[in-house]
């Protein structure tokens, strides 16, 4: 089984975000950018199932939409443990034209599981993953915190309102991936960095796509108002300023 | 024209978060001068479809097929773009909830409509037609132009108030024709008699300040007294104290409540980045310094084993019990 995952670049969680150009585009002056945590999370999971020799998969691909500004994003997926990556190389306009490059990778190599994070942490979309599998006409399965593969078949646990569910989809399918699905992202070792930098990233030019939407203006949330503190000696004017105020107890 | 809501029901029910679906929608009717149609799959009553004529629907249609008992993201898409097709519908309006977000995508791509997801607020014009949405994990909210003809909009959950706006309402049911599903559900385990962290208006969390997990019953208990849910921080679900349906925070669940009680709770971006949509939010911390303080409205600087137990009296107290 061969498995490709999708990997997004996005800023540091941590990065204040300012905008410029009138509040039209991110200011990327001082960003660390990062791979984007879910598809950090799916990488991980797809390198467990590849150590486990029972599940049968032979390799796993990362693919990425972006200038080859964003390379050192892709060579820390490479350094993490990824095979080989792919690079479609374009400005990632929105989430239906970055899925239509990403269906243009699958069409041109076979994958058996391709697996995305369940939402970027820069636009939020939470919209790659499903365009790609309706751009293939392939079943997707949403929120998935656990995958494994047991006699070839993937067994797949989804999150539904109110509960869990196990499902199976035959294969080729996206799998988009949510929290649980692995515990702790790996750590590129030294081992991994040296070999990263031999690996190949095979770029390839984007096909012609209007994207759908545009971002037309970037605000900052409003301030809200300063805190009020309650005397930790009598917490219960706590309930009684909730009462009062917010009128929601 | 006509705008189209997916409505989603439990079991043959619909809860709050459809009723939202279809205010919002008849609200977004309005402003384009047409009606609002929901549409449901599976076995519904007809008490429970007429209910959501009280919120401006004019018309629901209900699609029934032994296929689609399950949810097969193909196979929804399908029945749902089929009839936004045969409505003639140039909005459709679906949660921001995990059915939603693994619909709309390709109901996006198949009508090759433009998708504006996780939004809040009402469009912000018709002409363009601009939403308002979350973006960078809370850190900032966009103005997004969907530029095609039909456009699709998941709202986030507990973001738009219900408003009544009764209408004489159609309801119709579909024997929908479909293939058979790829998605075969081999079990399902389900939360029960446990009010969802993602549907409620009041959520109690926990964080490492709590100190140990055999130190939640004060926070249970708080929680079950407002009538709400428990959640907790990325650290306490890692640990295995809670489990980790619980986290919320950029990688867990972001949630929308009316109130958010962050108990022993520091308030990391990430976690923040999870919580910020909630209405109030209040920190309990013996830590003055920190960032959680920052985005709450209310405070208290203290021991939260101390605190605790006399919030829950408080509420006990003025509650009755």
């Amino acid at each position: 089984m061969k498995i490709l995952v999708c990997i997004s670049h996005v800023p540091d969680t941590t990065t204040k975000v300012k905008f410029v150009d009138g509040d039209t585009k991110l200011d990327t002056n001082g960003i660390q950018w990062v791979i984007n945590p879910w598809d950090e999370l799916s990488l991980t999971r797809a390198l467990e199932l590849k150590d486990n020799a029972s599940t049968g998969v032979s390799s796993v691909t990362v693919a990425h939409v972006g200038p080859a500004t964003t390379e050192p994003t892709i060579r820390k997926a490479l350094a993490i443990g990824a095979d080989n990556a792919i690079r479609v190389n374009a400005d990632p306009a929105d989430a239906y034209f970055v899925a239509a490059q990403l269906a243009e990778v699958v069409k041109q190599e076979q994958f058996d599981i391709i697996m995305c994070g369940i939402e970027s942490s820069d636009y939020n979309g939470s919209a790659v993953g499903s365009m790609l599998a309706e751009f293939l006409d392939i079943p997707s399965v949403s929120a998935v915190s656990g995958l494994n593969i047991e006699n070839n078949e993937a067994i797949i646990t989804r999150e539904i309102d109110g509960g869990k569910e196990t499902v199976t989809v035959p294969t080729p399918f996206v799998a988009i991936v949510q929290k649980g699905i692995a515990k702790e992202p790996r750590i590129a070792a030294m081992r991994g960095i040296m070999m990263a930098r031999s690996k190949p990233i095979k770029v390839i030019e984007p096909v012609a796509i209007d994207p759908l939407t545009e971002y037309v203006k970037f605000e900052l949330p409003k301030p809200r108002a300063a805190c009020k503190f309650v005397d930790p000696e009598n917490p219960k004017e706590l309930i009684t300023l909730l009462q009062n105020e917010t009128k929601l107890i | 024209m006509s705008v189209l809501v997916y409505t989603e029901n439990w079991d043959g029910k619909f809860k709050k978060l459809s009723y939202e679906l279809v205010s919002y929608g008849s609200k977004v009717a309005e402003m384009l001068g047409t009606t609002t149609t929901a549409v449901t799959i599976g076995n519904v009553n007809d008490d429970e479809l007429n209910t959501l004529g009280k919120y401006g629907a004019d018309k629901v249609l209900c699609l029934q097929s032994e296929n689609l008992k399950n949810l097969d993201s193909q196979l929804y898409t399908n029945a749902i773009a089929k009839v936004a097709q045969d409505e003639g519908s140039k909005v459709i309006v679906i949660s921001n909830n995990n059915s939603g977000k693994s619909i709309a995508p390709r109901l996006s791509v198949k009508l090759k409509a433009a998708l504006g997801s996780g939004v809040s607020q009402l469009p912000l014009s018709t002409s363009p037609f601009t939403v308002y949405k979350r973006t960078f994990s809370g850190a900032a909210f966009a103005h997004v132009v969907l530029k095609t003809d039909v456009k699709i909009i998941t709202l986030t959950q507990n973001s738009f108030d219900i408003v009544e706006n009764s209408k004489q309402v159609k309801v119709e049911r579909v024997d929908f024709q479909t293939d058979a599903p790829k998605t075969v559900v081999k079990d399902v385990q389900k939360q029960t008699g446990k009010l969802l962290l993602t549907d409620a208006e009041i959520v109690v969390s926990g964080g490492r300040g709590m100190k140990s997990p055999d130190n939640w019953g004060p926070l249970e208990e708080l929680a079950e007294l407002l009538g709400g849910a428990t959640a907790c921080s990325r650290p306490v679900s890692d640990e295995g104290w809670r489990p980790h349906e619980e986290h919320t925070g950029q990688t867990g669940k972001i949630i929308a409540p009316n109130l958010y009680i962050a108990v022993g709770i520091s308030g990391a971006t990430q976690h923040i980045a999870g919580v910020s949509g909630s209405k109030y939010i209040v920190a309990i911390n013996n830590d003055k310094t920190a960032p959680i303080f920052e985005v709450a409205q209310y405070g208290i600087v203290g021991d939260a084993q101390k605190v605790l137990p006399q919030l829950v009296e408080a509420v006990k107290e003025i509650k009755g019990k």
